[in-house]
C-alpha cells in the first residue's frame, strides 16, 4: 500500500518541476569579499587623509596604480575624440549634436561628465595625470557626484544647484570604498546624457538602476533575474571600455565568445550564439538580416520619457517681467523652457528602423549642409543586399538648431556662461552667442544665422525585454507594420506584386461570375423546358 | 437511371483529405499574404507549413496508389484528345442548356470525361507539384541561398507562389460548381461520399 502511494505522490511532485522553466541564476552570486579583491582600501594609509580636492585623491591612487592614468589617457572617456577610418576626427569633443549642439565653448557645464578634473576651457592639459578622475567610475558608495557646472569637480563645500542643495563629498570615505564600476557609476553620465534622466539615448536611463524584467531582462534582479551590470557586457581591459557609437558593429559573425569577446564589446551573440532560437529554425533564419535588438527591444524609453524633439528656434521667450518661462505638460515634463526652446517627449515609444552596416556618417562643423530640407546630423549606412547590413532600431532625435545661413554650416553657440559673456542662457541673443562661440572655437561665422531642422540617429541596444514580450511575426509581416518604410527587399505579408494581385482578382472574380452566369442560364433553360413539357 | 460504383474508398478518402488540405492552405496562405486576419500570422504560418507537408504526403500516397492499383489508366485517353475535349467543352457551353445527354458516359472503367482527365492530370502532375516546389523553395529560402541561390529570388518565388494560389482558387470555384452538372445537381457529390453515382442510362 505504501509503495502504491509513493508513485502518485512522485508524479504530482514532478509535474510542476517538469513544466516550470528553470530559474535564471544570478550573474553575480554573492561571494566573500576576499574573493573579489586582494586589497582592502580602508587599510591604506594614503587614503586615510582629509583630501581637499579630487586631484589629491588621484595622486594617492597613482602611488600604487602607477600606470592607471596613462591608461585612462588613451581612452575616449578622457579625450572625447575618435579618429575615424576616413581620417576625420569625431568624438564628443568634435561632433555636432542636436541636443546641446556643441561642447566647445560650454566646457564647464558639459565636462561635468568628463572623466577628469578642470576641463573648463581650451587650455585643459590632456597630459595631466592628477586630473584624471578615478572616483567617478570607482566610487563604491554612491555618494560621489560631480557638480553640474564644475568642469568635472565634485562639490568640496556644501552648495546648491538650480535651487536644490548640493552637499560636499567626503573624499576620504569615497577613496576608501572604491570598487569596480557598478551601474550607478556608468549611469551618472550615460543615463543622464542630454541634461537629465533619460533625455538622450532612449535605451539608457535610471530605471536601469533597479529595473523590472520588463525593462531589462539581463539587468533585472527580479524573480531571480541575472542582475547583470554594465561592465558584464562592456568588458573592460586597461580602462578601455568597449562599445562605441562611432564605430559600432552591426553584425557579429563569430557567435559564442564570452567571456573573451572579440575586439568589440560583448554582443548578444557572444552569449546567445548565432542560432539563438531553440527549436524555431525560422526565427534563426532572420538573424542574418535583423539585429537581435530589432525584435527584442520592442520599445524604447520603456518607463521614463525620452526627448524626441528639441526646437531651439523657439527659445528666448520671456514673460512681461523679463523672467524666464517654463511650461510643463500634465505629467510635469517641461515642454517649453526659455533657455532651450520647445520639447516633445515619448515613453514606451516605437523606435525607427534602418538598414545598418556599422558605418555612421557624421556631419561635422565643417560640412556644408543642404538646408533645403531636414539635415541628418548622422545617418546609418546600409542596404538590404549587403552581407553586413541588418535592420536596426534607432531612436531618432529631431529638432531645430542654429546654423550659418550663408556658409551653410552648423555653428557652435556659446550657451553656458555668466551674464554679459555672450552666453545665450544668460543674454538671450543668438547672434552674439554664435559669434562668441565661433570666435572661441577659432571658426568663421558669416554673421547671418537661421534655424534648420535636423535629425540624429541613436542605435538602440539596451533594455532588452523578456522573450515573451519580443515582437511577433505580424508586427513586421503586415501592411502598415513596423517595417513599412523600409524598401528595396521583398517582405512576405507586406509586399505584393500588383500585376499578380490584379490577375488573381480577375481569376477569382471571373470564375465566380462565370459559374453564377452559367448556373443562372442552366436554371432559365431548365424552367423553359419544364414549361414546354 | 442506374447506379455505378465509381470511387474506391481510398480515392474518396484522398479526395476529401486533399480538399481539406488545399482549403486550409489557401486560407492560411492568404492570411500570411496579409489579406485578412483569422488565425494570426504566426499560427497561420505554422498551419500552412504543416499542411504543406500533408499535401506532399497525400500526393505521394496517391501516386503510390494509382501506380500499384493501375487506376492511373483512368487518366489516359485514346484517339484525338483535343477533339474529345472540344466535345466536352461544347457540352458545357451549349448542350447542357438543351438537356442534351453527356457526350461521354460514366462507367466503372471510365469515370472521367476527357476534360476532367486533362485537368486533374495537369493539376496533380504539374500545378500542385510546381506550387509545392515553389513553396518549399520559399520556406527553405535561407538554406537555398546558403547553397548559392541568388537572394533576390525571394521576390519571384513569393510572387509565383501567390499567382499559383490565385489560379488554384479559380480551379476550386469551378470544380465545386462543376459538381452540380451531373445526372442530378448532387449526384456527383454523393458519389464522392458514398462511391456510388447515379448516371444516365
Amino acid at each position: 500500500m505504501k509503495k502504491l502511494m509513493i508513485f502518485p505522490v512522485l508524479c504530482a511532485l514532478s509535474v510542476p518541476l517538469a513544466f516550470s522553466s528553470l530559474t535564471a541564476r544570478s550573474f553575480h552570486p554573492s561571494v566573500d569579499s576576499v574573493m573579489i579583491s586582494t586589497a582592502d582600501h580602508t587599510k591604506f594609509d594614503q587614503l586615510k587623509q582629509d583630501f581637499s580636492s579630487g586631484p589629491e585623491v588621484t595622486e594617492a591612487c597613482l602611488e600604487c596604480h602607477t600606470e592607471a592614468a596613462k591608461q585612462v589617457h588613451q581612452t575616449k572617456h578622457w579625450h572625447w575624440e575618435v579618429l575615424m577610418k576616413d581620417g576625420r576626427m569625431l568624438g564628443k569633443q568634435h561632433v555636432v549634436n542636436n541636443f546641446c549642439i556643441s561642447v566647445e565653448g560650454n566646457e564647464p557645464r558639459c565636462t561635468s561628465c568628463h572623466i577628469g578634473y578642470g576641463w573648463k576651457d581650451r587650455s585643459f592639459d590632456f597630459t595631466s595625470e592628477r586630473n584624471v578622475d578615478c572616483l567617478v567610475c570607482h566610487d563604491g558608495t554612491g555618494t560621489y557626484k560631480k557638480y553640474p557646472s564644475g568642469a568635472g569637480h565634485p562639490a568640496y563645500t556644501d552648495t546648491a544647484f538650480a535651487g536644490k542643495p548640493f552637499p560636499a563629498v567626503d573624499l576620504s570615505y569615497v577613496a576608501q570604498n572604491v570598487a569596480n564600476p557598478n551601474r550607478h557609476n556608468c549611469g551618472i553620465c550615460h543615463f543622464e546624457g542630454g541634461g537629465g534622466d533619460a533625455v538622450k539615448h532612449g535605451d539608457l536611463d535610471n530605471s536601469l538602476i533597479d529595473p523590472t524584467a520588463h525593462i531589462d531582462v539581463h539587468m533585472s534582479a527580479e524573480n531571480d533575474g541575472l542582475d547583470m551590470t554594465c561592465i558584464d557586457c562592456h568588458q573592460t581591459e586597461g580602462h578601455q571600455v568597449p562599445g562605441s557609437r562611432y564605430e559600432p558593429h552591426a553584425r557579429d559573425v563569430h557567435g559564442f565568445d564570452y567571456p573573451l569577446p572579440d575586439d568589440y564589446p560583448t554582443t548578444c551573440s557572444s552569449c546567445h550564439g548565432l542560432e539563438p532560437h531553440t527549436n524555431y529554425a525560422k526565427l534563426d533564419d532572420h538573424v542574418d538580416k535583423l539585429a537581435c535588438q530589432t525584435c527584442h527591444i520592442p520599445t524604447i524609453a520603456r518607463q521614463r520619457p525620452t526627448k524626441m524633439w528639441w526646437d531651439w528656434s523657439k527659445a528666448g521667450e520671456l514673460d512681461e517681467k523679463g523672467h524666464k518661462v517654463t511650461r510643463r505638460d500634465s505629467s510635469g515634463l517641461p515642454v517649453y523652457m526659455s533657455k532651450k526652446g520647445e520639447f516633445e517627449w515619448a515613453t514606451d515609444a516605437v523606435p525607427e528602423y534602418r538598414w545598418f552596416n556599422g558605418e555612421m556618417n557624421y556631419v561635422t562643423f565643417l560640412t556644408q549642409i543642404d538646408d533645403s530640407g531636414v539635415v541628418p546630423i548622422n545617418h546609418p549606412d546600409g542596404e538590404p543586399g549587403d552581407s553586413l547590413s541588418r535592420i536596426w532600431p534607432f531612436k531618432v532625435h529631431r529638432g531645430k538648431q542654429p546654423y550659418d545661413s550663408e556658409f551653410k554650416r552648423f555653428v557652435k553657440p556659446k550657451l553656458f556662461g555668466p551674464k554679459g559673456s555672450g552666453a545665450y542662457w544668460s543674454d538671450f541673443d543668438w547672434d552674439r552667442a554664435i559669434a562668441t562661440g565661433m570666435e572661441y572655437a577659432d571658426m568663421e561665422y558669416s554673421g547671418s544665422y537661421d534655424f534648420v531642422e535636423t535629425e540624429m540617429y541613436w542605435p538602440i541596444s539596451h533594455m532588452v525585454t523578456p522573450k515573451e514580450e519580443a515582437l511577433g511575426c505580424v508586427d513586421c509581416h503586415r501592411r502598415n507594420g513596423r517595417l513599412e518604410k523600409l524598401s528595396g527587399f521583398y517582405l512576405p505579408g507586406r509586399d505584393a506584386n500588383r500585376f499578380v494581385e490584379i490577375l488573381g482578382l480577375v481569376v477569382i472574380a471571373g470564375s465566380l461570375a462565370g459559374v453564377l452566369v452559367h448556373g443562372y442560364l442552366r436554371f432559365i433553360s431548365y424552367k423553359r423546358r419544364s414549361g414546354e413539357e | 437511371m442506374r447506379k455505378v460504383y465509381l470511387y474506391a474508398r481510398f480515392q474518396r478518402f484522398w479526395h476529401w483529405m486533399q480538399a481539406l488540405i488545399i482549403f486550409s492552405l489557401l486560407v492560411t496562405g492568404l492570411e500570411v499574404h496579409g489579406l485578412f486576419h483569422l488565425l494570426g500570422y504566426e499560427a497561420a504560418f505554422h498551419v500552412h507549413n504543416a499542411f504543406a507537408w500533408g499535401l506532399v504526403l497525400f500526393i505521394l500516397l496517391a501516386f503510390f496508389w494509382y501506380i500499384t492499383t493501375g487506376d492511373f489508366r483512368q487518366y489516359l485517353t485514346e484517339g484525338n484528345l483535343l477533339e474529345k475535349i472540344m466535345m466536352q467543352a461544347r457540352y458545357y457551353m451549349v448542350g447542357i442548356f438543351k438537356n442534351e445527354p453527356h457526350p461521354f458516359k460514366k462507367n466503372e472503367i471510365s469515370r472521367l470525361n476527357p476534360l476532367q482527365r486533362i485537368t486533374y492530370l495537369m493539376l496533380t502532375l504539374v500545378g500542385l507539384p510546381l506550387q509545392i516546389i515553389v513553396g518549399f523553395a520559399y520556406y527553405y529560402y535561407n538554406e537555398l541561398v546558403a547553397l548559392g541561390m541568388d537572394p533576390d529570388w525571394i521576390e519571384p518565388i513569393a510572387v509565383i507562389h501567390t499567382l499559383l494560389a490565385y489560379l488554384l482558387i479559380g480551379f476550386v470555384i469551378m470544380h465545386v460548381y462543376m459538381t452540380t452538372t451531373g445526372h442530378t445537381l448532387t449526384s456527383n457529390i454523393k458519389a464522392m461520399v458514398t462511391g456510388w453515382e447515379e448516371v444516365e442510362e
